[in-house]
């Protein structure tokens, strides 16, 4: 466990919590070997680069279109929207996804707000998340944690939740996983025995009260009640995310510094 | 072979935009190609709108194509997994309709729509997909089914009903006369599943050509013609959606469209009595005004 005292590892310049959320971003795909590395939103990405170049060299990834590219750009391969669904089914991917509304046991909604039949809000639809949930590891990225993205119950399941897998049978269960929930605030993931979101790490700076206060349902804790905080990125990484996957600072503007 | 030869032994499919809605239908299931706001048919569309026929099912990868059709009130029903401009998110006007209950929604995923183009283009009822089980999509979409495997592993799928189509719209970057349609884009999207699931498919164009010539990549030849009923030029045709390499999309003409009240857009870009030509003279007028 890290305290905030000893600071990062880097040294002098403070880590910002961009950065540790990138970092976290980027430890949902260690150990995922030789798969599509399909991030949606601005820090995902820069955690999915950061972590082809680091720990998971072997990582696919894309240019957003149709294209598998190296990290410097390069083409390597060819994937349209047909083949890439056709990865989803292989199990050949771990995306991170985003949720306008997410529940305790990880059902995730980006469909509509309100009622289905004449929605509040209309959204995008259910798009792939219930292929994916279905076949391929799915983690989430929500850039700002609150009561009305962490919610009891969720107006529409578009993502299926561990809850739901388990009702709809083995076919519904036997690919399913989602390994973790990055916020701006913490890592969330489902290692409890019903497998309802505990509170993993909370990034420095950040207390446990303040999550709490910000999701509206109750969260699990670790075993023996202690949450630490996100890991410190190394030297290394720090300089990786500094001045070669995002020396422009995207990153700063899709989560500011407190 | 010279053209003349060529010409004498397949048939030529060209027709205008207002021929092809000619032969729409109020009431008919139209499957339109693309995927969000990028190579749709839009002059097709466009045409539609000029026209009387209402009350459609539309089957889409959603993007303005809904939009345009819900805000016109075409749309009786929609197919989809999604409907989004791409830089833009949330698609206003599909919006509008289904916050007003005035467009009804079969919702899908995004695979499963795929899978359901594939069982129509194979003339089978429907396919098996490890997708929707366990997702409010099949609480609501009642016309979801389940099907369990016949063989040892004896696991539950949901039989994706094929999606049958009366017509297709589909936008390529080059066509020939008979009905081969070329894309040059880096995506394929499903163009060609389109065309293979319905009963009539039509395919507009940026630009007509006498043939491909020896040095074609042969996989840039998606659309066969057997599957093929009219053949449209349409230069700019995609606007103000992405042809690439044609044409990237107009992102401010996107942003004009998103941000405009519909009556107001539609009288200025789509007003009665004006046709395709006239729309991409009011598109390039506006685009002056902004200089």
């Amino acid at each position: 466990m890290t305290s905030p005292e000893t600071g990062a590892e880097a040294g002098a310049t403070t880590v910002s919590r961009a950065e540790y959320c990138v970092i976290a971003c980027a430890d949902a795909w260690r150990d995922d070997g030789e798969v599509l590395a399909s991030p949606m939103g601005l820090i995902p990405s820069v955690g999915a680069r950061l972590a082809k170049r680091t720990f998971s060299p072997d990582l696919l990834l894309t240019d957003g279109e149709a294209t598998l590219i190296g990290l410097d750009g390069e083409a390597e391969g060819w994937l349209p929207y047909r083949q890439h669904l056709a990865m989803v089914s292989g199990g050949k991917r771990h995306v991170m996804m985003g949720a306008s509304q997410l529940d305790r046991f990880g059902n995730q909604n980006i469909s509509c707000i309100g009622d289905w039949a004449r929605p509040d809000r209309q959204l995008l639809g259910v798009r792939g998340a219930p292929v994916n949930t279905l076949n391929n590891p799915v983690s989430y990225w929500v850039p700002r944690h609150s009561r009305r993205v962490f919610v009891e119950k969720v107006d529409m399941i578009s993502g299926v939740g561990y809850d739901s897998a388990a009702a709809a049978g083995p076919s519904a269960t036997r690919y399913h996983r989602l390994p973790r929930v990055v916020t701006n605030l913490a890592v969330l993931d489902f290692e409890t025995p019903d497998h309802a979101m505990r509170l993993a790490s909370v990034h420095p700076g950040v207390t446990v009260e303040e999550v709490r206060e910000a999701t509206g349902f109750r969260l699990a804790l670790p075993r023996g009640g202690e949450v630490p905080f996100t890991r410190e990125p190394t030297a290394e990484e720090l300089r990786l995310i500094r001045e070669v996957v995002d020396p422009k600072g995207t990153r700063e503007r899709e989560v500011p510094s407190v | 072979m010279t053209m003349t030869d060529r010409n004498r032994t397949t048939t030529d499919k060209t027709m205008t935009p207002d021929e092809v809605v000619a032969r729409l239908r109020s009431g008919m299931t139209v499957g339109i190609g693309g995927w969000g706001s990028r190579r749709k048919p839009m002059a097709l569309v466009r045409a539609l709108l000029r026209s009387d026929v209402t009350d459609l099912t539309v089957v889409s990868y959603g993007g303005p194509d809904v939009g345009l059709l819900a805000a016109a009130g075409k749309i009786r029903k929609l197919v989809a997994a999604f409907v989004t401009l791409d830089s833009i998110p949330l698609e206003p006007n599909f919006r509008a309709a289904r916050q007003q209950g005035t467009v009804e929604m079969e919702e899908v995923d995004e695979a499963m729509f795929m899978w359901g183009l594939h069982a129509a283009a194979n003339r089978l009822p429907f396919l098996p997909v490890r997708a929707g089980i366990g997702s409010d999509v099949m609480r609501v979409n009642p016309r979801l089914r389940t099907v369990t495997s016949p063989y040892e592993d004896g696991e539950t799928f949901v039989a994706m009903p094929a999606l049958r189509l009366d017509a297709a719209l589909v936008h390529v970057n080059r066509a020939d006369r008979h009905g081969n349609g070329q894309y040059l884009g880096p995506d394929p999207y499903f163009d060609d599943l389109f065309c293979e699931a319905a009963d009539a498919a039509y395919v507009s164009c940026e630009r007509l050509v006498d043939g491909f010539g020896s040095d074609v990549v042969p996989q840039s030849l998606l659309i066969k013609r057997y599957a093929v009923t009219g053949v449209v030029e349409t230069p700019n045709g995609a606007h103000f959606t992405s042809c690439v390499p044609d044409h990237d999309r107009d992102e401010a003409f996107q942003k004009l469209y998103a941000t405009t009240p519909w009556p107001e857009f539609a009288a200025r870009f789509l007003p009665p009595g004006g046709d395709e030509k006239q729309y991409q003279s009011a598109v390039q007028a506006w685009h002056e005004e902004q200089k």
